[in-house]
């Protein structure tokens, strides 16, 4: 009998059915509930802009893929991923110029002139954000509202961040907490989130501020894919059953954040220590965004879950001291960008265990003697 | 309830597939026409040739000799005539000098009563092990007389029986422990008599509970001081390594063996072998051989006769149902691929297997994008994706001072990589091309 289809190879001869493109669609899939609210609250308009970003993206990576001996890399998903989280990050009413710049950036500039999958250094869908963050700062902080909450002029209005940082730049703060400045300056809140908020005091005795709750569910202004921390949350525990992110980076990232703001967030406003609201820090801005699918994005985030908690912890350090004492309402983007560039040196130095224990040699008699 | 454990860092969860093959009785493969009897079955120098072509031999006679200290004896499985000796292929790759013996017609198989042995002193029972040519029967083929000579000054805390065969698909060990417990228990006690530990612990993964109870019953009944310990699921479990650090919580350090740590592991079919070596004086002559994988027309545990060919496992098992995707001797985690079906059954052969086509296995190679889970998978606690760069890049010296000889090429990496990287095949080639 001769075999001659069969094939000889190394072992081993099982594979775990994992694929490169089966983890970026699956973080895309993820990310699906969390674009699609942003969609229904900001519009038509928000949908168009992630479509332009993704087609962007997708585009620039098949005409790198047409030159030489590029890997074929279009149909793995990267670059998808890469538009949609581009999309994203955007304000629903940022010119069509932004994501098409943005999502270029990203794909040409730092994913492909590094070498492409695998290769850069920096999560390229952030840095794509930075770059039109910092070239159009006008365009990129002009939020509308949620349809949830449009009792209120709908374009132009400020994130509660940017609420925040205005009120404590103009030193109207006068010893309040955030929710506090919120009130004061009028910021609205939706009903739901008004009888949730009074539901918690008169039952449970928890001062929760509706704001809070608000930015929970995602009725506030912000980037199309991350006002929703509720959704996004979710899209995080789907990844983690399917075992593509671990806990490591978010909770390192989040604890710390949380402890940091906590223990001194409250300064700012006037207040002592341990006065930080840090429950509406977390879900507010870009925070959940990027600790679930920023942070963890494994190019450019450790190998080692040692490393993983270090740059977690990094990330969440850098966030605080740039939310609290920067001069931009947003930090998580920034933050994580920083702690990008540590990873190689992460890596060098945080080594998993070496198997195998230390075992005492019999002392030399002889040498004793 | 008991807490199940399991060794900590690494490992990784294949689908185990025993349900094909473990239901199944052992079987004997009738005598093949023709045997090839390698001289090199075992870990360490092959044994030198005691017979010449035309000589006539019986089965358990000795036609090879150890040739150094790790070699270990060969024996004729049958009456017959030694018809030529040439080289052939091994499924590992192995070349090597080989009896082409053809059975005698009428009378091919030997005959082994069982004889006292309670008498013999552990001295001889050491040379008894030595002179029947036994080797570890896991894939490894250590010869186990070097294994069990405990050097003066050292002591055995724990004889742990490897009884976790935690390579998907094999059952050979698992269909041992079912159907010949008392005896797979002598051989463990016979060791016992040798080497002196203070404990004897069984570690059986609980995938195979009908095993652990079985063994628990007859243990039991004998009151020998055995423990049955049932062990999580997890592969690469029944690596000697992994398997002390489960069951004795030690863990071997980087090149020592596990005497290093107090420790003797021996497998289940090992065990076998060294009951029939002290008790029958049976050289290790047969094997129990799975052969199982989807493309496989029927699933067998079969006894065979060592140098049957793989041809007649197979067409014993009534051919394979289609085309398969890859023939492997041994497991799919660890095995080797083969093409000849001519290749014989040696010493360490535990499977042969017809794998059916799977896709992931054709995935085309794509870049490493540091996702760490070759990282998290392996159980030596390596970096895999580093050293098969530093491999990639020819700087073999760099993957020796990231321990690459710490790999054991288990596949846990390759096994989990998403860009489907041949990581375990950079590590086997690192560390032949770092050693010179």
């Amino acid at each position: 009998m001769d075999v001659p289809k069969t094939i000889v190879s190394s072992s081993p001869h099982l594979h775990a059915r994992s694929s490169t493109a089966s983890i970026m669609w699956d973080v895309s899939i993820a990310l699906t509930p969390a674009a699609l609210w942003g969609v229904y609250v900001f519009g038509f308009r928000a949908l168009a802009i992630l479509l332009v970003s993704i087609a962007t993206a997708v585009l620039v990576e098949y005409l790198l893929n047409m030159k030489g001996n590029n890997p074929k890399t279009i149909l793995d998903g990267s670059a998808f991923l890469t538009g949609l989280l581009v999309g994203m990050n955007m304000p629903a009413d940022a010119a069509f110029a932004v994501p098409v710049i943005a999502s270029a950036f990203a794909i040409f500039v730092v994913k492909w002139t590094f070498g492409g999958l695998g290769a850069n250094w920096v999560n390229p869908a952030l840095a794509g954000r930075v770059f039109v963050f910092f070239s159009f700062t006008g365009l990129m902080n002009t939020y509308r509202m949620p349809r949830t909450l449009a009792t209120v002029d709908a374009v132009g209005s400020a994130t509660v961040l940017t609420e925040i940082k205005l009120a404590i730049g103009e030193g109207a703060v006068n010893g309040l907490s955030s929710a506090g400045v919120l009130a004061e300056t009028g910021y609205p809140f939706t009903g739901f989130a008004g009888s949730v908020s009074s539901w918690f005091q008169q039952t449970l005795g928890i001062g929760l501020s509706p704001y809070t709750v608000d930015a929970f569910f995602g009725n506030i202004a912000g980037c199309i894919g991350e006002v929703s921390a509720f959704l996004l949350i979710a899209g995080a525990l789907y990844l983690m059953v399917k075992k593509i992110i671990t806990w490591h980076i978010p909770v390192s990232f989040l604890a710390t954040f949380s402890m940091l703001a906590w223990l001194f967030g409250g300064v700012r406003n006037g207040l002592g220590l341990f006065q930080g609201d840090f429950v509406l820090q977390l879900f507010s801005g870009g925070m959940m965004l990027g600790a679930f699918f920023m942070a963890t994005d494994m190019v450019t985030s450790p190998t080692t879950h040692k490393g993983m908690v270090i740059f977690g912890v990094g990330i969440g350090f850098f966030a605080f001291l740039l939310r609290f004492f920067g001069s931009l309402p947003e930090s998580v983007s920034l933050a994580i960008i920083l702690m990008n560039i540590f990873v190689p040196m992460i890596d060098r130095y945080i080594l998993p265990k070496r198997f195998g224990e230390t075992i005492k040699e019999p002392k030399k008699q002889e040498a004793k003697a | 309830m008991e807490r199940i454990p399991t060794f900590r860092k690494g490992g990784v969860h294949p689908d185990d597939k025993k349900v094909l093959s473990n239901g199944m009785a052992i079987e004997r493969l009738p005598v093949p026409a023709e045997l090839i009897v390698p001289l090199s079955q075992h870990l360490g120098a092959p044994a030198t040739p005691l017979k010449q072509k035309g000589d006539t031999v019986v089965a358990g006679e000795k036609i090879g000799q150890a040739s150094s200290f790790i070699s270990a004896d060969i024996h004729s499985p049958v009456n017959g005539a030694i018809v030529d000796i040439k080289k052939v292929n091994l499924a590992n790759s192995v070349v090597t000098e080989a009896f082409v013996i053809v059975p005698d017609a009428e009378n091919p198989l030997g005959n082994w009563p069982e004889q006292p042995y309670d008498m013999l002193s552990p001295q001889e029972m050491l040379a008894i092990i030595k002179d029947m040519g036994v080797v570890g029967t896991g894939g490894a083929t250590f010869p186990t007389h070097v294994k069990l000579a405990v050097p003066k000054g050292k002591s055995v805390d724990a004889l742990v029986v490897n009884g976790v065969e935690c390579e998907p698909y094999l059952t050979a060990d698992h269909r041992l422990m079912l159907e010949q417990t008392d005896l797979v228990l002598r051989g463990i006690m016979i060791v016992a008599k040798i080497t002196q530990p203070k404990r004897i612990i069984i570690g059986v993964e609980n995938n195979k509970k009908d095993a652990i109870e079985t063994l628990r019953q007859v243990i039991a009944s004998n009151s020998y001081p055995i423990t049955v310990t049932p062990l999580k699921v997890k592969y690469p479990q029944g690596d000697e390594k992994q398997l002390l650090k489960a069951t004795i919580n030690r863990e071997i350090p980087s090149g020592k063996l596990p005497l290093d740590v107090g420790a003797v592991v021996l497998n289940i079919g090992t065990s076998f072998a060294i009951y029939e070596a002290v008790a029958l004086r049976k050289p290790l002559v047969e094997r129990v051989v799975t052969v199982s994988g989807e493309a496989m027309s029927t699933k067998r545990n079969l006894r065979v006769l060592l140098g049957s060919k793989v041809a007649d496992l197979i067409a014993f098992a009534g051919g394979v149902a289609h085309e398969p995707d890859k023939y492997i001797s041994g497991g799919p985690m660890m095995g080797f691929a083969f093409h000849d079906d001519q290749i014989p059954v040696i010493k360490g052969t535990s499977g042969i297997l017809a794998l059916d086509n799977d896709p992931a296995m054709k995935a085309p190679q794509t870049p490493c994008i540091s996702c760490g889970r070759c990282v998290a998978a392996c159980p030596m606690g390596l970096q895999p994706t580093k050293l098969f760069r530093l491999i990639d890049n020819r700087m073999y010296a760099d993957a020796m001072g990231m321990n690459l000889m710490d790999c054991k090429e288990c596949g846990c990496c390759s096994y989990s990589c998403p860009a489907h990287l041949p990581l375990v095949h950079g590590m086997k080639l690192g560390k032949r091309l770092g050693r010179k």
